[in-house]
Formats: C-alpha cells, sequence, structure tokens
C-alpha cells in the first residue's frame, strides 16, 4: 500500500531522516515509534506529501509521490501532530469545508458528516467554533477531518499527545474501530499505545529504522526473560557473583548501585519457568539478610530504550 | 480550480467572522474621507481626482494589513500542514487566496461609490476618470494584494509579514516621486516601475495596454514568488 525507499530527508546539514525503506500492506495497523527527535514526523510529512525527500521514492498503491501528489493526497487521511485547525471556523462548516475540498458529493456530504461526526463523538460540539474546544475535542475534529473522505489509508501523528488517560482510551477505541477496514500508520512515542492499538511496530531512531516487526514476534523474542531486582545485607557483590553465576538459567547480575550498607544487584534470567523460589533458595544457603526482592518482566520499554539509545 | 473556490469562499468568509474586516474597512474610509473631503470644498471641482491621487499611498499601508494573515496564520498555527495534505494544488491554494485578498479590497471600496454620486449632484461630472479610477483602483489593489500575500508566505510573524509588505507596497508608490537623485538616462525605467506613475494614467481616464500590463505583471510577479516559497518550504 505504502512503499518508501531510501528515503532521506535534510534539513540544510541535518540528517533528520536516513535512507529508511518503508513497506506499509493493505489492513495493516502499523506503530512508529520512536524517542522526540527521531525522525517520525519527518517521514509522515514527506508520505502525505507535505515535504520533499532529498532523495528517495515514495509509492502509494500504484502512485509516485512526485508525479500524482494529488492522487495520493486523495488516498491518504492525515492528522498532523496536535492537530492544528481553523480556530475561527465553527465544527460544523470546518468539516463541511473539509468534504467540498475532498470533493465529496452534494446529496452524500451531510449524511457522511454526521456519520464521522458519530465516530468520532463530535455531535454536539458541532456548532461550536472551534477554538473553544478542549484539546481532546481538538484531537477528534482532526481525526473526522482525517476521515472526512474516506480515506483508505490514515496517517495519523501521535493521535493521543496531550490527552487526559480517559480521551487516550476514547481515542484508541475510534483508531481500532477504524483500523478494521482501513490501513493505519501512527505514530507516538509511548510504548504502552502501539501494544493497545498496533498489529506491527517499526521503531526508528536518528533517522534510521532500528526495528521492524509484527507486535507478536517482538512479544515473543522478550518471553522468557526477566529480570530480578534485589537487594541484600552482609553481602558483597564478588560474593554474590560467586554464588549465583553458575545456576545456567542466569545471564547476567549488574550491580546497581555502591552502598555500602545494603548490596543491589539485578540479575537477569533467562527460563521458561518462574525462577524466583531457586533465587530464594540460593539466597537463603548464605547468610545474607534479603531486603528487597523484587520481579520485573523484560517488557517492550526495555527493549525500546535499548534500541534508541545513544550510542 | 473548483478547490480554488472552496479555498476563497473561507478566506473570505474568515475575514468577517472576526471583528478585523470590519476594523480594516472603517480605517480606510475613515482616512480617504477625511483626507479628500478635508480639501475638497477648497479645490470647488466636481471631480474624485484627489481621492484617486491618495489610493496609492493609503492602499501600500491597508492592503498589506489584509494580506498579511493569509499564509502567516496558517503558518503559525499549523494549518498550512492541513492546506497541504488536502487534495489540492499549490495554485488552487495561491488563487484561492488571492482572490478572496482581492475580492475583500473591493468590498472595502464598494461604500466610495457614493462619493461620485453625490458629487456629480454638486457639478459637472466627468465620469471617465471616475470610472477609470475605480478600475485602475481594483489593478492596484491586485498587484499589492500580490506583493502582500508574497510577504505573508515568507513569515509566520504576521506583523512582518505586514512591514515587508508595506515596505514593497510603499517603495513602488513612491519611487516616481524620488527620481530627481537620479541621473537622466535612468528616469524612464524607475517610472515604468512606479505604481504611481501607472495608477495616475488610469485614474485619469487614459486607458492604456501598458498600464494593464504593468498591473498584471506585478501580480503574476507576486504570486509566482509565492509559489517558489512554498515549494522552497517543502
Amino acid at each position: 500500500m505504502i512503499r518508501a525507499e531510501n528515503l532521506t530527508k535534510y534539513y540544510d546539514n541535518l540528517c533528520a531522516v536516513d535512507h529508511i525503506n518503508l513497506d506499509i500492506k493493505k489492513g495493516e495497523i502499523v506503530g512508529f515509534l520512536g524517542p522526540n527527535g527521531a525522525g517520525k514526523t519527518t517521514t509522515m510529512r514527506m508520505l502525505t506529501g507535505f515535504l520533499e525527500p532529498t532523495s528517495g521514492s515514495i509509492h502509494v498503491k500504484e502512485y509516485d509521490i512526485e508525479q500524482n501528489s494529488l492522487e495520493i493526497k486523495r488516498l491518504l487521511g492525515y492528522l498532523p501532530e496536535s492537530a492544528p485547525l481553523y480556530h475561527e471556523m465553527l465544527v460544523y462548516d470546518y468539516l463541511n469545508y473539509v468534504a467540498d475540498v475532498g470533493k465529496l458529493e452534494r446529496d452524500k456530504k451531510s449524511a457522511r458528516i454526521s456519520q464521522v461526526a458519530d465516530l468520532c463523538g463530535i455531535k454536539e460540539v458541532m456548532h461550536k467554533p472551534v477554538g473553544e474546544l478542549s484539546k481532546g475535542y481538538k484531537q477528534r475534529v482532526g481525526l473526522a477531518h482525517a476521515m472526512m473522505n474516506d480515506p483508505e489509508i490514515l496517517i495519523l501523528d501521535e493521535p493521543t499527545s496531550g490527552l487526559d488517560p480517559n480521551q487516550i482510551v476514547e481515542i484508541r477505541d475510534i483508531i481500532k474501530e477504524i483500523g478494521k477496514e482501513k490501513t493505519i500508520l501512527l505514530s507516538t512515542h509511548i510504548l504502552s499505545e502501539a501494544e493497545a492499538t498496533c498489529d506491527r511496530v517499526i521503531i526508528i531512531n536518528q533517522g534510521k529504522i532500528v526495528a521492524d516487526a509484527d507486535m507478536e514476534s517482538l512479544k515473543q523474542s522478550v518471553r522468557g526473560e526477566y529480570i530480578i531486582n534485589i537487594a541484600l545485607k552482609n553481602a558483597s557483590f564478588e560474593e554474590a557473583e560467586r554464588e549465583l553465576k553458575p545456576a545456567d538459567w542466569i545471564t547476567g547480575i549488574k550491580q546497581m548501585d555502591e552502598d555500602k550498607a545494603m548490596l543491589r544487584i539485578r540479575v537477569t534470567c533467562r527460563a521458561s519457568r518462574d525462577m524466583r523460589e531457586e533465587l530464594y533458595g540460593m539466597i537463603k544457603n548464605r547468610d545474607w539478610i534479603l531486603l528487597e526482592f523484587h520481579q520485573e518482566e523484560r517488557s517492550l520499554e526495555k527493549i525500546f530504550m535499548e534500541l534508541t539509545k545513544e550510542n | 480550480m473548483r478547490q480554488a473556490v472552496y479555498i476563497f469562499k473561507r478566506e473570505f468568509s474568515s475575514y468577517f467572522v472576526s471583528p478585523i474586516a470590519y476594523i480594516v474597512i472603517s480605517i480606510f474610509l475613515l482616512v480617504t474621507g477625511w483626507f479628500f473631503f478635508s480639501t475638497f470644498f477648497v479645490n470647488n471641482q466636481a471631480s474624485m481626482r484627489n481621492f484617486f491621487n491618495l489610493l496609492p499611498y493609503i492602499f501600500s499601508f491597508v492592503v498589506p494589513a489584509i494580506t498579511m494573515r493569509l499564509f502567516s496564520e496558517e503558518l503559525n498555527i499549523g494549518t498550512y500542514e492541513i492546506l497541504l495534505t488536502m487534495p489540492v494544488t499549490f495554485f488552487d491554494i495561491i488563487i484561492g487566496k488571492f482572490v478572496a485578498a482581492v475580492s475583500f479590497i473591493g468590498a472595502m471600496m464598494a461604500p466610495t461609490l457614493s462619493y461620485p454620486f453625490f458629487i456629480s449632484m454638486l457639478g459637472d461630472m466627468d465620469w471617465g476618470p471616475v470610472l477609470g479610477g475605480y478600475v485602475g483602483a481594483m489593478l492596484l489593489g491586485s498587484a499589492f494584494a500580490a506583493i502582500g500575500l508574497f510577504a505573508s508566505s515568507m513569515t509566520r510573524n504576521q506583523i512582518i509579514a505586514f512591514i515587508t509588505g508595506v515596505a514593497l507596497c510603499f517603495a513602488l508608490t513612491i519611487l516616481d516621486q524620488l527620481l530627481f537623485f537620479l541621473p537622466g538616462v535612468i528616469v524612464g525605467f524607475f517610472q515604468y516601475i512606479s505604481a504611481d506613475y501607472h495608477f495616475r494614467n488610469i485614474s485619469k481616464g487614459v486607458i492604456d495596454s501598458r498600464d494593464f500590463l504593468y498591473f498584471l505583471s506585478f501580480s503574476f510577479a507576486g504570486l509566482y514568488g509565492t509559489k517558489l516559497v512554498m515549494q522552497g518550504k517543502r
């Protein structure tokens, strides 16, 4: 559906996007992840034709962005970051304008407007000026704009940023609802969001793609690996290392901080079953005093942090 | 092209939802009315000549005030991104906004049509210069609107867009008043690019294709410059 090859964008001498390749298939909900300034927005802006790539090509369906930008714009619905809108217009007038520009037929227009308004839950604010709406409603109006002309592809740039938790859930539900029949590319820096809505994630860092996998296999890769944080008294790191190292399911031991009163270590385990009992048994064999014992899953957050760490 | 009509409609109506339109129109009418009629009875002539002589000066301040928001506001709020990702071309956007500004100038000029009507009651009016004056005013307004649009496309700050627009329009207006500084050889050239010179020709009632060409080419240059700026932003 969307195919980008060797996409590169320079802002003067700053390289924002560095030779990335994308291939998004019909019906996918793709999460575009990365820390701030990774190049998410720049990439999306190039896909929508707002920015011209320094080099590389973009094809949407059979259209090339340089030759058929108008056809591509018709296929795309775009929600820019923080949903900019004309403040002085009424919500209804705004959607009407969007429908007109999108060449919606006159007799279908009002039905479509009310359908979209219904889906986005903005029925009750239709006759208010956009400028008077709360952030959450503005975001929904932006979403309604993106969907107005029934585009096959939706590109949403941080659709839930700046919303309260309830609104985030609501917007996510809307996205999932639309995602049943559309191809969606959404950017976010919140992992749980990608986890909740996307079939596939692309992680980008410093303009390069560092991971591109579907959600299931990404989760699979972290399954069976977890971390146990332990705090001990009367123990030294060397002792602990000597004691725990021989176990084959422990893949790493790391000292967390240099505290004289107690030793904090971080034990990475790889096993298909719960190894806490065993670990506790090993600690009990020594005359250490156990102060803390806490297991954390190696979550997507961790993968994300590892992949996007500055190196 | 139909898209340009929708952009025009949105722009034109958005002028009138805020008080800015009414303020600009009031100030324009107040200033022109005062300057024109304060000397009108002294001259004791039933002519609109002084009114039209004033217009290039007043337009060079008022027209950039009308056009300053057209792009700057969109760049500032970020709606520029929406505008460009809708299925419209640069041409649709520029023409839509330009025609909206020119129509607004028309709306601003409309109340002054009562002047010739009342003046003709006082004495014999020569209608040729009046007609020429209004045609010329719209041409002058178009050229200034295109220049103002160009200034607006370059910055997200409306004040800067306004000042740039005023500087360009005012320079074009007063150019032929400054010619005595220049050697005789190039006077003709600078006179030709002065807006005031061409406007005076038309407002005398002299219809010359060169004057039309002048205003149309400045309009075109302004709009084309706007397109280049928009392309440069991509």
